[in-house]
């Protein structure tokens, strides 16, 4: 019974529950308490999910309940690789000698949703010393600050880590794609 | 402990502060347009967060707090869109970037 609720209304019931709590955050103790203005808090939580719906916006993009449980834990890890990446920025913007080394790398994408791949591209721009400049089917194209901060490696794990994001099948599909192209990989090079 | 938070709260400011002044040197001070959008990313992260974590820390009232979260996650989702729009027009309007370390425009756009 729960589990055919969920799969039939399951984005409707998130929408709902999240827009509910950020009526409850934004307006404060005063409103709560007071029965007209909690009518009215639900009647437009229940309007604006109704709207979505008629839009055709309640989809895998539009409400990603998918991405929701390891998103949080993921923006702790990015925070953490920001500050470093600030910091090495800043000591390069501050030095008495200029001492950068930019360049360009294409970096590896697998991810199997296209709010993934968003998530991925994001997450480099976002990192000071990164910046995504175009973006193809299974690569993204980044410019790099220094060539330290061009860190392949590092970029390429972040990659995994937002392919988790997309579930088990993400996952898998990611493998697999990495699969192909070493095997492509290793072709061109016999060739 | 209110005097614990005002110091923790002022040492953010101070840093933020150091991040925007560290940025906006950046902006001067590197070479070409793709390293100075660099510059402009430590402004746009911790500049602006540690800043806005520091007012978070100065305020008593609870709905003020959420309203400056939303405020950072919001920065945090819209700056990398603008960033990368920027970025990718200057590719597709075939702006080359200087490379390696002696800052040399590449002959073609195939050596990069």
């Amino acid at each position: 019974m729960v589990r055919y609720i969920f799969k039939t209304a399951g984005r409707h019931l998130a929408l709902a529950i999240v827009l509910g709590l950020l009526w409850l955050a934004l307006s404060g103790e005063e409103h709560w308490s007071n029965p007209t203005l909690a009518v009215f808090g639900a009647g437009s939580v229940l309007l604006c999910v109704w709207l979505a719906d008629r839009a055709g916006m309640l989809d895998k993009e539009g409400v990603p309940t998918r991405v929701f449980p390891g998103i949080i834990s993921y923006m702790f890890w990015l925070t953490l690789e920001i500050g470093k990446a600030n910091v090495a920025v800043v000591r390069h913007a501050l030095s008495p000698k200029l001492s950068i080394s930019p360049g360009m790398l294409r970096v590896p994408a697998y991810q199997a949703s296209d709010i993934g791949k968003t998530i991925f591209a994001n997450s480099i721009t976002l990192t000071p010393g990164t910046v995504t400049v175009d973006v193809y089917e299974g690569s993204i194209l980044v410019h790099a600050l220094t060539e330290e901060l061009a860190d392949m490696e590092g970029i390429t794990s972040m990659g995994e880590r937002v392919c988790a994001l997309d579930g088990p099948e993400g996952r898998e599909w990611a493998r697999q794609k990495r699969l192909e192209a070493q095997e492509a990989g290793r072709e061109q090079v016999s060739s | 402990m209110a005097a614990i938070i005002d110091f923790l709260s002022w040492a953010l400011f101070l840093v933020g502060s150091l991040f925007v002044f560290a940025g906006a040197l950046g902006l001067v001070r590197f070479p070409d347009f793709y390293t100075r959008i660099h510059a402009g990313g430590v402004t746009d992260t911790f500049g602006s967060e540690l800043i806005l974590l520091a007012m978070a820390l100065q305020s008593d009232d609870f709905t003020t707090i959420i309203k400056l979260f939303f405020i950072a996650l919001f920065l945090l989702l819209t700056s990398p869109v603008a960033t990368h729009a920027i970025a990718h027009s200057a590719w597709v309007g075939k702006l080359n970037p200087l490379v390696g370390k002696n800052l040399r425009y590449p002959d073609k756009r195939e050596d990069l």
